[in-house]
């Protein structure tokens, strides 16, 4: 089986300070996102599961530098090879012009049978790409896959919705997208990080894919991207557990949160 | 004359759209129609008219069983043509969600999914949505002819409706069963919690040690008169139901007072809480990001801290 599961390098976003409602870009390091991390590990569990299988990570990326280590961190956790499109083109795309880009790469890579996605990209966290690359291949989706068992000429998926969990089955090609509780990625050795850098990997620009920027460009245009109001108090209550919880007790009281 | 699609799988979810979409449409001068599937939802044709539907498009077409996302996506770009609708409103639910896009590819249609507002601005429509993972809000404006947006649920108030014709139209439409079949399906473990209309809730995260331990939590939160609420961290454990996380991936509280007890404080969770009017944190680390958006913070042991608390309230 040959599974492509696409991964999203974004900012560390623990690292980004809010300064005047702006949020503070410069300086945060890049980081693989964590979903996409949940569906590499399932698609390595399937690969073993299987046998005769391979992972191939696909990503899309303005530069080279920023999606480096990311690649590096998926074949070091046990992808086979790696595709990635780079194209300073995709700075200001939108998700409708990453799918496009991704769809593409897939029919250049030609055989898929699986196509992981994590359900969310952690900053924007929009779901977007995987259910628009399913229609653009003209195959099923199954979202938020929580166990993947393959079997037959297909998937079995148990997936959990908001007040149900179903289980589905599609044949293959199938596109899944999978919620955090499904594994918890490896981390990988010493010895697979080394080994990672030997791994095959291709770089593709859009003109390998036969698209011109004009395909990718947006058509969402962000207005403002501004931090919502906070303002608390910070009072921290000292002393040890016992006059910490009087203090937080006598706090409610003032504040009218206790004591009706 | 364009229109505003409306479309969940969920009515109370619908009719909050149809509402708002209603107030649109008038703002924009646009029609409502309203896309409903599934055996005998013609007999809600008249709340889908007193919330201000001008037509519920309806349709028991088989394929449409089980509400596969491809079928309906597919269901619902007929029913666009058919109504002439260059707007759509989904809830973004999670089968909301994975619909919207798809809807939206199939249409060529901008999409805004997770949208927390919508606000007419200069004659266009303007979507917010968290970005950063939630340390920002973006407003974001769909440049293309036709719109996709997915509004989280809850998002408006329904609030003296309008109403409309509410005609009901059987959609013509023309499916595929999908590929995609549904084997079984069962509800989620759990009492049914509304984390949305808490007035106190009570946020326990990986700082419990063990699974036994939340029950210190549950008794903080019993005396406390709050809701048990948790990080995504601690009921990926299976230590408590999904439907109890705090989130982006969760609710989106606006409770008086929230409690967070060995809760870090990432931003993926403390964006479901910032709407809170009061916050207090327990948390070991002192330099836990919680503590930024605390009112009140205690750094210290949740074992200690916590029995403390429960004594401390009991005496009240
Ligand atoms: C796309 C995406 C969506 C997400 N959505 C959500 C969401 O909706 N909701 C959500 O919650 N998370 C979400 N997350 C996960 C989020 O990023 C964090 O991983 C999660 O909130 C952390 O949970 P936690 O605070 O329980 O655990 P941790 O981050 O591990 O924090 C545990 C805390 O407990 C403290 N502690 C330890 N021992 C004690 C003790 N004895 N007494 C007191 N304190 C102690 C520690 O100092 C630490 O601060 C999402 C992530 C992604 C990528």
């Amino acid at each position: 089986m040959d599974i492509v599961v696409s991964v999203k390098t974004n900012l560390d976003l623990q690292m980004i300070r809010i300064k005047n409602r702006e949020p503070v870009l410069e300086a945060i390091p890049y980081k693989t996102g964590d979903l996409d991390k949940n569906a590499v590990e399932a698609a390595l569990q399937l690969r073993d599961a299987v046998g005769d299988s391979k992972v191939i990570a696909l990503t899309v990326a303005e530069s080279n530098r920023k999606v480096r280590e990311t690649i590096k961190e998926v074949l070091a956790m046990g992808a086979d090879e790696a595709v990635l499109i780079v194209d300073p083109a995709l700075e200001s795309t939108d998700q409708a012009g990453v799918a496009r880009t991704l769809a593409a790469a897939l029919q250049k890579i030609g055989s898929y049978d699986l196509v992981l996605f994590g359900e969310g990209s952690s900053d924007d966290y929009s779901g977007q790409v995987g259910p628009r690359v399913a229609e653009l291949l003209g195959v099923p989706q199954i979202g938020y896959a929580r166990k993947i068992t393959a079997g037959g000429a297909g998937v079995l998926v148990e997936r959990s919705m908001d007040e149900f969990i179903e289980t589905l089955e599609a044949p293959l090609p199938a596109v899944l997208t999978v919620v955090s509780e499904i594994n918890e990625p490896r981390i990988p050795s010493l010895m697979n990080i080394m080994k990672a850098g030997k791994k095959p990997t291709e770089e593709w620009s859009l003109a390998d894919l036969g698209l011109d920027p004009a395909a990718v460009a947006s058509s969402c245009e962000t207005l403002s991207n501004l931090a919502e109001e906070q303002d608390r108090k910070h009072v921290m209550l000292e002393g040890g557990a016992v006059d910490q919880a009087a203090g937080l007790v006598n706090a409610l009281l003032k504040e009218g949160i206790l004591g009706r | 004359m364009a229109d505003i699609l409306v479309y969940s799988e969920k009515q109370a979810a619908a009719l909050e759209l149809v509402f708002k979409g209603k107030e649109l449409g008038t703002a924009l001068g646009m029609g409502l129609s309203a896309a409903a599937f599934g055996p005998a939802v013609a007999d809600s044709a008249g709340a889908f008219g007193a919330h201000g539907a001008d037509r519920l498009f309806v349709s028991e077409d088989p394929a449409l069983e089980g509400l596969s996302v491809d079928v309906v996506a597919e269901a619902l770009a007929q029913v666009a043509r058919e109504a002439g609708a260059t707007m759509v409103l989904i809830a973004s639910t999670r089968r909301g969600k994975e619909l919207a896009p798809r809807l939206a590819q199939k249409l060529g249609a901008g999409c805004v999914t997770d949208v927390s507002s919508l606000v007419l601005t200069d004659g266009s429509l303007v979507a917010s949505r968290y970005a950063f993972g939630g340390n920002t809000v973006a407003r974001e404006n769909l440049t293309t002819e036709l719109k996709v947006f997915a509004v989280m649920p809850k998002t408006f108030e329904i609030d003296g409706p309008v109403a409309g014709a509410g005609a009901v139209v059987q959609a013509a439409l023309t499916l595929q069963p999908s590929a995609a079949k549904m084997v079984s399906r069962r509800p989620k473990e759990g009492d049914a919690v509304n984390l949305d209309a808490a007035e106190r809730i009570l946020g326990v995260g990986r700082g419990f040690a063990k699974r036994d331990d939340v029950g210190l939590g549950e008794e903080l939160a019993a005396v406390l008169g709050a809701e048990l609420a948790c990080t995504k961290g601690l009921s990926d454990f299976g230590w408590l139901p999904e439907d109890r996380v705090i989130g982006l991936s969760g609710a989106k509280t606006k409770p008086d007072f929230y409690l967070a007890v060995g809760v870090s404080g990432q931003i993926q969770h403390t964006v479901g809480i910032s709407s809170a009017k009061l916050i207090a944190a327990i948390n070991t680390d002192k330099d836990a990001p919680i503590f930024q958006l605390a009112d009140y913070g205690i750094v210290g042991d949740l074992y200690e801290v916590l029995p403390a608390l429960v004594e401390k309230l009991k005496a009240l």
